[in-house]
């Protein structure tokens, strides 16, 4: 099946970034639409409900529900957070969408806060974002210029601005709530969920947070109309998604497809196989955190969050790695333990220890001086952790380690000594799998 | 060197306070500008920043503490940003960090005796389709080899240089 290019359609526009190019193709019409005919926020929320899109961030939340939370007619401000933080390894489409399409996203955001009735939009991106911010802050410009935001936008009455934040090279932050831990000033802490950031949010006011991709749909929805975008994917997960794969794949890139598309078809047919033409070995589907996949789960899966999670794994931010049959996979593990234990920000003890427990055994196995006792107790730490924390960071640290090791034990083995009783006794690997 | 922004700069920190509803929450900003001007956030460029947000200076610590992008310690002129996650490993990461070690002489976290060059290894950078990629200074570059980090160090030589 070729791409369904919906947001690619705007990327790929020649000079896409910029106002002009973006309304030729058709930018802005929804927003003009929604506002021109005077539309109220449930006829919006329940285009997005029907259409069945999901949160494309990674956790896959139904978005029409999500703004249904926000509490109408109270007091005081709401906001509209865009999670531009895209931090997650194997993860690079939202800087496709913010460098090649970013008023797109800009559209979507306004919809969202007029929705919401959010005054501000706090756009918060990623600080090595450096040519990407640069490209968002003069849509900004533009997009106030042509009257699209600021006050009474296209004589809509409402008042919305749009801020730029940067972010300063913290992976957590991508985690809502300590995204808005880090936009109010502080480190990036998350927060303990409910209160939810819809009823308690940024500053103590309602907030919804999106991801840019998600946002960036939103008008084509309503350009499209729901029934076309759910018709694209399968059940409960509507529409296209952007993958992005990356590693041994003889074309990496992004890849516009329905969700539910064969991960065998991405793999095969859109990015041309493998690599010199070796045979596969594993896959992360969504990202780092999530549960690696072995060559034959990849071959016969298909890429929507229910499948995924029917295996085990998760779709997570779409952003597969593809690995092939000389890959290490024990360096690699140790690698995205590192990446945990660097990034995670030391508030639960679970995740703060455990996350360097688990990256100074695998460093020993890595280093030829582990032992068989090393992977079970590796993958003992990692249960400890998971579901003991603040934030799903923890979880994303355990999960590939438990993953790897119920998946490719054996190339753990090979790589690992007898296990150690005591001194002087010594458990043969046989012995030790008796036991 | 007294630890003061130009008058201009000062003013612009008024008008970032004015995107927040808390002044606090300027902090990102105002501590890159400080970063742009005093090269990194030592302790007393950290005394400024909370006496210009009302902030204690303990607070302005843990901040600038915690995230990677703010420079608690000076680093040389560019910094080279190499990423070494999964995507980029597959790729290669780990040639290209020998590579440096050779022509620089540094390993990852140390800076050339002319001050000119730090290299750090660092998380994933959100290119993993341009694997293996390293940033110098704010420009990222892609699908990098031996030789092609070669010619982006001469590059960026030569503007140090002038």
């Amino acid at each position: 099946m070729p791409e369904v290019k919906l947001i690619k359609r705007f990327i790929e526009t020649e000079n896409g970034h910029r106002l002009r190019e973006f309304e030729s193709a058709g930018g802005y019409g929804s927003l003009r639409k929604i506002i021109g005919e005077g539309w109220d926020a449930q006829q919006v929320i329940d285009i997005l409900k029907a259409s069945n899109l999901r949160g494309l961030g990674g956790a896959g939340f139904p978005t029409g529900l999500k703004w249904s939370f926000v509490p109408k007619d109270i007091e005081g401000p709401k906001y509209l957070v865009v999670n531009a933080d895209e931090s997650e390894p194997g993860t690079f489409k939202d800087r496709h969408i913010i460098s090649g399409a970013p008023h797109l996203l800009i559209e979507g955001a306004v919809i969202a806060a007029f929705c919401i009735e959010a005054e501000d939009i706090y756009i918060y991106i990623r600080g090595e974002y450096y040519e990407p911010a640069r490209i968002m802050e003069q849509a900004i410009e533009e997009a106030a210029e042509a009257g699209y935001i600021g006050e009474d936008f296209l004589g809509s009455g409402h008042t919305v601005r749009v801020h730029l934040h940067r972010g300063a090279g913290a992976y957590i932050c991508g985690e809502e709530t300590a995204l808005l831990s880090s936009l109010e000033g502080g480190k990036g802490w998350p927060k303990l969920k409910p209160p939810f950031p819809a009823i308690k949010g940024l500053f103590g006011k309602p907030t919804i947070v999106n991801n840019v991709e998600t946002l960036s749909q939103v008008p084509i929805i309503l350009d499209k109309g729901a029934e076309y975008f759910a018709s694209l994917g399968i059940e409960r997960n509507g529409g296209t998604r952007l993958f992005g794969v990356s590693g041994h794949v003889k074309r990496t890139g992004i890849y516009e497809l329905p969700l539910g598309t064969p991960m065998k078809e991405l793999i095969y047919e859109h990015c041309g196989g493998i690599r010199n033409d070796r045979k596969l070995k594993a896959v992360i589907p969504g990202g780092s955190s999530c549960p690696v996949l072995t060559a034959e789960q990849a071959a016969s899966i298909n890429m929507d969050f229910d499948s995924l999670a029917g295996i085990g794994s998760m779709l997570g931010s779409g952003g597969l790695i593809v690995m092939d049959e000389t890959t290490d996979l024990v360096q690699i593990l140790w690698r995205i333990c590192r990446f945990y234990a660097f990034e995670s920000c030391g508030q639960c003890t679970p995740c703060r220890e455990g996350t360097g427990w688990m990256t100074r055994i695998m460093e020993r196995i890595a280093k030829g001086e582990g032992t068989v006792q090393d992977i079970d107790d590796l993958k003992e730490v990692a249960e400890q952790i998971m579901g003991n924390t603040v934030c799903p960071l923890g979880d994303a640290a355990a999960l590939p380690v438990v993953s790897f090791l119920s998946k490719f034990r054996a190339d753990f083995e090979a790589q690992v000594g007898p296990r150690r009783v005591h001194a002087g006794a010594v458990v043969t690997q046989a012995e030790a799998e008796e036991n | 060197m007294s630890v003061r922004m130009s008058d201009e700069d000062e003013k612009k920190i008024t008008e970032l306070i004015g995107h927040y509803p808390q002044k606090r929450a300027a902090i990102g900003d105002v501590l890159y500008m400080a970063q742009q001007n005093f090269g990194h956030l030592g302790p007393e460029v950290e005394l400024y920043v909370a006496g210009l947000l009302d902030l204690p200076v303990t607070y302005v610590h843990q901040v600038v503490s915690f995230y990677n992008m703010y420079l608690q310690n000076p680093v040389g002129r560019n910094l080279i940003m190499l990423c070494d996650n999964v995507s980029c490993t597959l790729c290669g990461a780990s040639g290209l960090v020998e590579h440096l070690a050779k022509k620089l002489g540094i390993g990852p976290g140390e800076t050339t005796k002319d001050d000119k060059f730090t290299l750090w290894t660092v998380e994933c950078l959100g290119a993993c389709e341009l694997a293996p990629c390293v940033m110098i200074g704010e420009k990222l570059y892609g699908r990098m080899t031996p030789e092609k980090l070669d010619e982006a160090l001469d590059a960026v030589e030569q503007t140090d240089d002038a």
